[in-house]
């Protein structure tokens, strides 16, 4: 599959309909590294990558534990099947290059010129971006934050330097907010994570323009297991948005990672996932914030790719007045589960939060929302709202929701409506008789349901969702 | 001069219970230019021309020809026939939700014309059609139909047709649930659409009243799925007295 797709005016109609059902990023760089690696996991691969990364003995025990732990955690039975995951042909490390590059020319050549195709380095050139963090396989090749932000003390850097650079913040909050324990990929990563991005953004600073991450798979059965903990310090806002694709190959990979957050008191997070793996990985992330007094988490998660997903971002309201809210989009085609969601628990008085879910399912795919919404005792004069809208394309295609309610408290407001649609004919026969092909006319109103959550990516995501969403609609009409 | 033509058009409706007939053999012929209104009973197959003229898959076409300027009409899918200069202003326009009415506007002229509408020129376009039909500005930022009141979907509908300038336009009930005011601004629309284009009106009314805003040429009595009876404006006026018992036989009363 190549890369170098022309611009959609200058594609002509054969061109178009063998693009139908096709995956843009699938192509994959010579595999060195990938095609040595290890398969299978036990204590010596955890050994091993610590070792590898020189890391501290309460890390490398920490990682033994969350293995026991994983070996003792069953698979979820509820969600997605999960049976085609065979964890001992999965390569759980592969370090694609020697070192950590600050300049783009530093990296290996094929490396960098799968970045030049995602258009990573042009982002950063224009400096739509504040940071960059590129992580290829197992670790980070690529970092680079603006000097301005360096100098107002906001730290951002991969994980695996976050340890080494800054041991006593690292120890402090790490595993704090998804202990090991937690669910069985959760302790997977626990004992194998590697990479993923450290934010520190100190009191009141505002990191105006988002950082940016990107990962991808390159080998074949990867599994990757970055892992990023964010802390907002009180008072401050940043931006967070994160990148990811991979090839296509014949067999599965797997990524599971953990996100932590901690956003105190009146700080502002927004995370933002535009998720485009390709349709042979499994992605189960487990991705949780907590909000102090007064502060705010926002999770803006798109789900477009993967075979599988398996994800529910987590807002633990834990002061006063905390606000959460989680915007998600979920896309399934041929063959794909989306299983996503949201999770937000008030435990304290006066918090908030608002969970909007829209999902498109075409071609036989699967979207589910599943969301839980916990009000603790004590957690008087909390508010919580749902709103979930699945739009079907087709007649052969599925939705369902599993809207979770817990409320221990009295007095609070609760408000949930969902709803399941299908593009009408009337709909299109409408669009179709203003001029437009029944493509142009599916693609219109498909954008037209989820505008309210493109709205609220950055400008270049919003067009990139825009142009997925055509691609995805070419393949769903005669 | 370019001529809409139907010839002898049968056309069924899916029911339940299987196809059910509605046209028995429609004959008319349109040229540019032209305003031929049809009138006639509820259910005796107005909109089921209007609706099968623009191609839509509820109705079958059993037999008969229509052609535009020659062209097979029937014979292109629904986005060729408004390419090839066709326009159906709806009874019942749909709702789009989160499409707001400046991007369809320009995405429908776009793939009308085949190209889009120059920049410079088409914002002053779209902000001259709409303060002409009374419309603020703000309508442009509203979702598709999504909340617009009887009478702000006619206008919405009436502005496609300036905008778009058809060869042919058929509107199917206009005035159904207009006030005087909103059925006058609608009507002055339709008359600069006919007065800068030529274009060729086929209007499809139950009512009388919209026929003192719009002219037309020829009036055609629709029953029981054909041209019951064919004349000059002056029809129209003699249905406003005597209204549509006369063409109800006994038999036909009930359907």
């Amino acid at each position: 599959m190549s890369a170098e797709t022309q611009a959609p005016e200058q594609r002509s109609d054969e061109e178009i309909i063998a693009s139908i059902g096709a995956y843009e990023y699938g192509w994959h760089d010579s595999d060195e590294a990938g095609a040595s690696a290890q398969r299978g996991l036990n204590e010596d691969v955890v050994r091993n990558i610590s070792a590898l990364k020189k890391e501290p003995e309460w890390m490398l025990n920490q990682r033994l534990k969350a293995l026991r732990l994983f070996g003792k955690k069953p698979m979820p039975s509820w969600g997605s099947d999960l049976s085609g995951i065979d964890f001992d042909k999965i390569k759980y490390f592969v370090r694609s290059t020697e070192k950590q590059a600050s300049s783009w020319e530093e990296l290996p050549e094929d490396i960098k010129a799968t970045y030049d195709k995602l258009g990573i380095p042009e982002a950063e050139k224009q400096r739509l971006v504040a940071g960059v963090a590129a992580q290829y396989e197992s670790e980070v090749v690529y970092h680079q934050i603006r000097e301005d932000l360096e100098e107002q003390g906001v730290i951002f850097v991969d994980t695996d330097t976050g340890l080494r650079d800054y041991p006593e913040l690292f120890q402090e909050y790490f595993g704090t907010v998804i202990p090991s324990g937690d669910n069985k990929f959760a302790a997977l990563n626990s004992a194998v994570w590697s990479g993923g991005s450290f934010v520190y953004v100190p009191p009141g600073v505002h990191v105006e323009i988002p950082l940016q991450a990107y990962f991808r798979i390159n080998t074949e059965n990867m599994g990757q297991f970055e892992r990023t903990l964010i802390i907002a310090d009180e008072g401050s806002y940043v931006h967070y948005v994160e990148g990811c694709t991979a090839p296509i190959y014949s067999s599965d990979s797997l990524h599971s990672a953990v996100v932590e957050i901690v956003v105190k008191k009146n700080a502002r997070v927004r995370y933002t996932t535009i998720q485009n793996w390709s349709n042979n990985v499994y992605n189960l992330v487990t991705k949780r914030a907590t909000a102090a007094e007064g502060a705010t988490m926002e999770w803006v998660d798109g789900n477009i790719g993967s075979k599988v997903t398996m994800k529910y971002p987590a807002i633990y309201l834990l002061g006063e007045h905390a606000r959460g809210e989680t915007l998600s989009i979920a896309f399934a085609g041929e063959g794909q589960h989306q299983d996503a969601g949201a999770k937000m628990v008030h435990a304290a008085p006066n918090t908030s939060s608002s969970i909007v879910s829209k999902s498109v399912a075409r071609g036989g795919g699967r979207t589910s929302y599943r969301g839980l919404v916990q009000v603790l005792e004590g957690a008087s004069h909390s508010a919580s709202n749902v709103l979930c809208d699945a739009l079907l394309v087709d007649q052969i295609s599925r939705s369902d929701t599993y809207p979770y309610v817990d409320v221990r408290e009295d007095d609070v407001s609760m408000g949930h409506e969902a709803t399941v649609s299908r593009v009408s004919e009337d709909q299109l026969f409408y669009l179709m008789s203003r001029g437009m092909e029944e493509t142009e006319a599916m693609a219109m109103i498909v954008r037209g349901f989820v505008e309210p959550i493109a709205r609220e990516l950055p400008m270049e995501y919003a067009l990139e969702l825009n142009r997925l969403i055509e691609l995805q609609m070419e393949g769903s009409v005669g | 001069m370019p001529t809409l033509e139907i010839r002898d058009l049968h056309v069924s409706v899916e029911t339940k219970e299987g196809p059910k007939p509605i046209l028995r053999g429609v004959d008319l012929t349109i040229a540019s230019g032209e305003t031929h209104a049809i009138m006639g009973p509820n259910g005796s197959g107005k909109s089921t021309l209007a609706s099968a003229l623009a191609g839509h898959p509820k109705y079958t076409v059993t037999s008969g020809t229509v052609t535009l300027d020659g062209e097979d009409l029937l014979a292109m899918t629904v986005d060729e026939r408004a390419r090839a200069g066709l326009f159906l202003a709806m009874q019942y326009p749909v709702e789009v939700s989160g499409v707001s009415v400046a991007n369809f506007l320009r995405t429908a002229k776009t793939a009308i014309d085949g190209q889009a509408p120059a920049l410079r020129t088409w914002g002053k376009e779209v902000r001259g059609a709409m303060e002409n039909l009374r419309m603020d500005t703000s309508f442009a930022e509203r979702s598709v139909n999504e909340g617009f009141s009887g009478g702000e979907k006619k206008r919405h509908e009436i502005l496609q047709m300036e905008l778009f300038k058809p060869r042919f336009a058929i509107l199917d009930e206009t005035d159904s649930g207009l006030d005087v005011d909103a059925l006058r601004i609608v009507s002055e629309g339709v008359n600069r659409a006919k007065d800068n284009t030529d274009v060729g009106v086929l209007l499809i009314t139950h009512y009388t009243r919209i026929l003192r805003y719009i002219k037309p040429d020829f009036v055609h009595v629709f029953v029981d799925g054909k041209i019951a009876e064919e004349g000059g404006p002056e029809l129209a006026d003699r249905l406003e007295e005597e209204g549509y018992d006369k063409y109800l036989g006994a038999g036909a009363v009930s359907a």
